[in-house]
């Protein structure tokens, strides 16, 4: 079982050999995850059908197959799959059966991939921790006893106790970098626009953005290049050329320019990533890049600006959760309102409620503008300072956490410590630009990540930089349990 | 950054999220912490800066007028809650 | 006059006739089952996402030009927030900050005792937005049905400024956008079937006074009779308010037809906090000049140019224009009518009067008409040509509006040409004088009143196929004459 390839392109070159069929390497991929029961990745597994669909790829004509043909991957319970139970990671959502695919489903399907269930994730992925699941707190397999980040917390722990090569996640404010950081992962959120939000549950509709996580970069460019593209059912998704990801990786970083941000880097920083980020900027070094002064004036303000503007969001999306045409419904309603009071206040757990409720406020009457104008006219800046950045330079390194993966229960009673996890990444979600977090580290048996951050439709850039960091290193080799650990 | 109660229940009932009392002075401490981060928000001097709702500067692309989409009554209805002849039900609604 | 002033703004939403609804692909058609024309964007499911439909942008323009209002070069949508079953998001998409249609205006007419009167009436803005399901009371025991399929209809939420001055102004403006929207072939305008829906903001003040009164928002006036009636009816309430010293709450009030009153809507009471905010889903849409000049150069002719045209090319009055022209279908049928039958006056004479009657007895529109307009035309040319008397001419047009069939084939077969034969009069005349020598003598002593009888003698033992003005000529030659 150890001896299988943990990767997506380890796998796909034993299922090309045909070393290996799909069948083996899904029912190792199960026979993991039934091991792994206790690290709670997975709301759903859809055994039968995944070995059905790796049966028919093992038997698809060659000329048939797609770039994921016979490639296990799970996703993030927040993508709707026809006739499988999506949750949200959401008492509302316990028993409801999406109707149809969202967009990054079709393509992951037409591409062969096998799609071997629902990762669980922070209720209506919000959260940092992965603590905050209807259906309980998923464990970071490095150590069990810490948080494997979030929301997108189920994806990462499965990928990195290897019950899948790759998984899907989405990224509000750091959903796939900031777990991917804590387990040890590559993971990257694309351009806002790059990839569908069909079919994917809204959390705040201006920043989420779905992405791939894996091992390493050449993985996310094998999903990227499937994933990514213009779909005519999400009007804000951007009609750009999706170049071959893959085949950019390889390009040479000699005489690129990576930007530090000084003013990011003033933020609380534990030593150990701020050391990564050191060793990290040296690799580059080393590969010919250089290293430039960047200035984000307005970055750290990201944090205040994002738990207005995400929340006013929610509050929206969120008001379709309501009793009546699906979802929770309370017991024995008296009355309209009495549906809508216990329906809500029973469905949603304590997170997406607060969020709720400061989202609504931001939007009230009288707060409209000192609240919800001025965190977007923070979002200009933002947005603005990075454009600016991006004249002078190809990337932007910077931390992905402040910190590596805390213990569960560390900040679940203090909601705005937990929110303060997010002030690395949430700068891109803001101004709409790819980031890609990497591992760099490792510290008391725990990873450490870095975020390479580019220009809008930047993500083969960032690609090729991850890549070549990745040739020159090995953090991104290390497993939980191994001796390198 | 103040909330009180009657803040709070007034946000309560705009959401339609039900609280009960132990809960509801829960929420006006976390509202109260949240609000007090946010507020650092107001150092920024953006003066003359104007709010920005989507990250990236495209127009909306339009759809063609066609109809596309057929009868799917019965699978939207597999999963609700409740429902008869077609109709969605809810308690009785005095206009 | 009274010493109070209406002061009344209209809010006039207007579901467009596109084939499919607004921001997905589910059709847009009235009367299908319950739910089975509800997408799922329409139903809000998780997930969803809304892409806005073409059409409906280009048919907000083409109002924008009818009303000479302004186009917003960038518009945007928004999310309006509020709980209601027949909303399924919670929110409506609809406009705030940048509404497609800026200001514009439009010139109603006001019948009055002294004639008709032009009023330019002000339109503040006119922005797009999404149609609400509907929730029925009745149709299950103690539980409200939702049915959404309704949910995602466009909808052209038109707002006038607060200019009109009496329920009759509030009708004629009514009625002129009626006509302008059917023109442009953007609804069909069915009140009974909510194509065309009505809210009245309605205050009053005493006469010179400039500040507005406090105001109530009349809401559900599916008819230009309700709109009236109940504006009637509302200003009274505020008359007898303000007359015993009371003071009018704003407040939102249901209009019953039944009772001919309005009342308040409870329902409305708490003051509402919508939340609006940019929705995120939508993008702002660019509209650009070449954009207005292509719909510009496909407008079709709106009412008050097609009156101005019927008076000059017709010859019309200006009546006579208002009454034939004023409407998309009406129009159309006169003017295929008048090209076979010639004579505009007599033309528009039938088409408001026997033609008129007949639909409203048969309770058909113009553009179902029992009798095509050519038909009506070869009839009306046969009145022109003398082949029958207009009396004659009436019960023709019955017998095509209960049998079918052609003027000229009624005619021949009935036998109903009139006699314009002068031997064969001149026959008839004879032998009538010769039969009543006493009234013949009456006549001549100066009882000339006695022609009539001669006449209804004649038009009896033909029929009434006899030319009347022949008859007339005939009869006189041989009374006066002597002989």
């Amino acid at each position: 079982m150890t001896a299988l390839p943990d990767t997506l392109g380890g796998a796909a070159r034993a299922l090309a050999s045909g070393e290996l069929s799909s069948r083996d390497l899904v029912s190792s991929c199960l026979a993991r995850i039934e091991a792994g029961q206790h690290l709670n990745a997975f709301v759903s597994i859809d055994a039968e059908r995944a070995l059905e669909a790796a049966a028919a790829a093992d038997n698809r004509p060659a000329a048939d197959r797609g770039p994921l043909n016979g490639l296990p991957i799970a996703v993030k319970d927040i993508f709707c799959q026809t006739g499988v139970r999506t949750t949200a990671g959401s008492r509302m959502l316990e028993h409801w059966r999406a109707p149809y695919d969202a967009t990054v489903i079709e393509r992951l399907a037409a591409a062969g991939a096998v799609l071997l269930g629902k990762t669980n994730m922070d209720e209506f992925a919000m959260g940092s921790s992965g603590e905050n699941s209807y259906f309980g707190a998923t464990r970071n397999p490095w150590n069990e006893n810490h948080v494997p980040g979030g929301s997108s917390s189920g994806s990462a722990a499965a990928v990195a106790a290897g019950m899948v090569p790759a998984a899907l996640g989405t990224d509000t404010g750091g959903s796939i970098r900031q777990p991917a950081a804590f387990c040890g992962l590559t993971g990257l959120k694309p351009t806002y626009g790059r990839v569908s939000r069909w079919g994917m549950i809204a959390f705040a509709s201006s920043l989420d953005q779905a992405g791939p996580m894996a091992w390493d970069a050449a993985d996310l460019a094998l999903l990227l290049n499937v994933m990514a593209g213009v779909d005519h059912r999400d009007s804000t998704s951007v009609d750009e050329i999706v170049p071959d990801y893959t085949a950019g990786l390889t390009a040479s970083v000699r005489g690129l320019r990576i930007g530090l941000p000084g003013d990011l880097l003033g933020a609380d920083v534990n030593a150990e990533v701020r050391a990564a980020v050191d060793a990290s900027r040296k690799v580059f070094e080393s590969l010919g890049a250089s290293i430039v002064p960047v200035s984000l004036p307005t970055a750290l303000a990201g944090v205040p600006a994002y738990y207005v503007l995400a929340p006013a969001e929610a509050s929206a999306n969120l008001a379709r959760f309501d009793g009546v045409r699906f979802g929770h419904r309370c017991a024995d309603p008296q009355s309209l309102e009495d549906l809508y009071l216990r329906s809500r206040s029973e469905g949603f757990g304590a997170e997406v409620k607060r969020r709720i409720l400061t989202g609504t406020y931001a939007l009230s009457v009288g707060y409209y503008d000192a609240y919800y104008l001025q965190a977007q006219k923070i979002r200009r800046l933002i947005r603005d300072e990075f454009l600016a950045a991006f004249r002078n330079v190809d990337a932007i390194l910077a931390p992905t956490t402040p910190s590596p993966a805390f213990a569960l229960g560390e900040k679940t009673d203090d909601p705005v410590a937990m929110y303060l996890q997010d002030v690395f990444t949430i700068p891109a979600n803001l101004a709409g630009i790819p980031a890609l977090s990497m591992p760099a580290g490792m510290t008391d048996g725990l990873p450490l990540g870095v975020q390479l951050l580019g220009p809008h439709f930047g993500e083969g850039k960032l690609l090729q930089l991850a890549y070549a960091f990745q040739q020159a290193t090995d953090h991104h080799l290390r497993r939980p349990g191994s001796a390198a650990a | 950054m103040a909330i009180d109660a009657e803040q709070v229940r007034r946000i309560a009932h705009l959401a339609r999220i039900g609280l009960a009392a132990d809960e509801a002075d829960r929420y006006i401490d976390d509202l109260e912490s949240i609000l007090t981060m946010v507020e650092r928000m107001h150092a920024v001097d953006t003066s003359g800066v104007t709010p920005l709702a989507h990250p990236i500067d495209v127009s909306q692309p339009l759809r063609p007028d066609r109809v596309t989409e057929s009868d799917q009554r019965d699978a939207y209805q597999a999963d609700a809650p409740a429902v008869a002849n077609g109709f969605y039900l809810v308690p009785r609604v005095v206009e | 006059m009274s010493q109070w002033e209406t002061v009344i703004g209209l809010e006039v939403h207007v579901q467009l006739a596109t084939a499919s609804k607004i921001f997905s692909g589910a059709a847009n058609r009235f009367g299908a089952e319950p739910n089975r024309q509800a997408s799922a964007v329409d139903l809000g499911l998780p997930g969803v996402l809304p892409v806005l439909n073409e059409a409906v942008v280009r048919m907000a323009i083409r109002f924008g030009l009818a009303v000479d209002a302004e186009i917003a070069g960038t518009t945007q949508f928004a999310r309006k927030n509020y709980f209601y079953p027949d909303l399924p998001k919670g929110y409506q998409i609809s406009q705030l900050d940048h509404p497609i249609v800026g200001r514009g205006h439009l010139d109603i007419i006001v019948p009055g005792n002294d004639g008709d009167t032009v009023k330019t009436i002000g339109i503040t803005r006119a922005h797009l937005e999404e149609d609400a399901g509907k929730s029925i009371h009745d149709q299950v025991p103690g539980l409200t049905a939702v049915d959404l399929n309704r949910a995602g209809t466009p909808l052209l939420e038109i707002v006038s400024e607060p200019d009109l001055r009496s329920a009759a102004e509030a009708v004629a403006y009514l009625r002129e956008l009626h006509a302008i929207i059917r023109d442009l072939g953007i609804s069909d305008g069915n009140m009974n079937e909510g194509s065309m829906r009505c809210d009245a903001n309605v205050s009053i003040r005493p006469r010179g006074e400039s500040k507005l009164g406090t105001r109530t928002e009349i809401k559900n006036l599916n008819s230009f009779r309700f709109l009236e009636k109940a504006i009637e009816f509302e200003v009274e309430r505020q008359q007898e308010i303000l007359e015993s010293g009371g003071r009018i709450r704003q407040e939102t009030r249901l209009y019953d037809a039944e009772r001919n009153e309005t009342r308040s809507m409870r329902s409305k009471e708490e003051a509402e906090d919508y939340r609006y905010f940019p929705d995120p889903d939508l993008l702002p849409v660019t509209i650009t000049p070449a954009q207005i000049e292509a719909v510009r150069a496909e407008m079709p002719e709106l009412p008050r140019a097609r009156r101005e045209r019927f008076m000059k090319q017709y010859g019309l009055s200006g009546y006579d224009s208002r009454m034939v022209a004023s409407d998309h279908a009406t129009a159309a049928y006169f003017e295929a009518c008048v090209a076979v039958a010639g004579d505009a006056k007599l033309t528009a004479n039938w088409v408001m009067g026997e033609l008129a009657s007949v639909l409203n007895r048969e309770e058909k529109d113009i553009d179902t008409a029992p009798v095509a307009p050519a038909a009506l035309g070869r009839l009306i040319s046969r009145i022109q040509d003398d082949t029958i008397s207009s009396k004659i001419a009436k019960t023709v047009f019955e017998i095509m509006v209960t049998d079918g069939g052609e003027a000229d084939a009624i005619i021949e077969a009935r036998g109903l040409r009139q006699m314009s034969d002068s031997g064969e009069l001149e026959r008839l005349v004879d032998s009538v004088i010769a039969d009543n020598p006493d009234q013949v003598a009456q006549y001549r002593a100066g009882k000339t009143k006695l022609l009539g009888y001669f006449v209804g003698q004649i038009m009896k033992a033909t029929g009434g196929k006899a030319n009347p003005g022949q008859l007339n000529e005939l009869l006189r030659a041989r009374l006066d004459g002597g002989s």
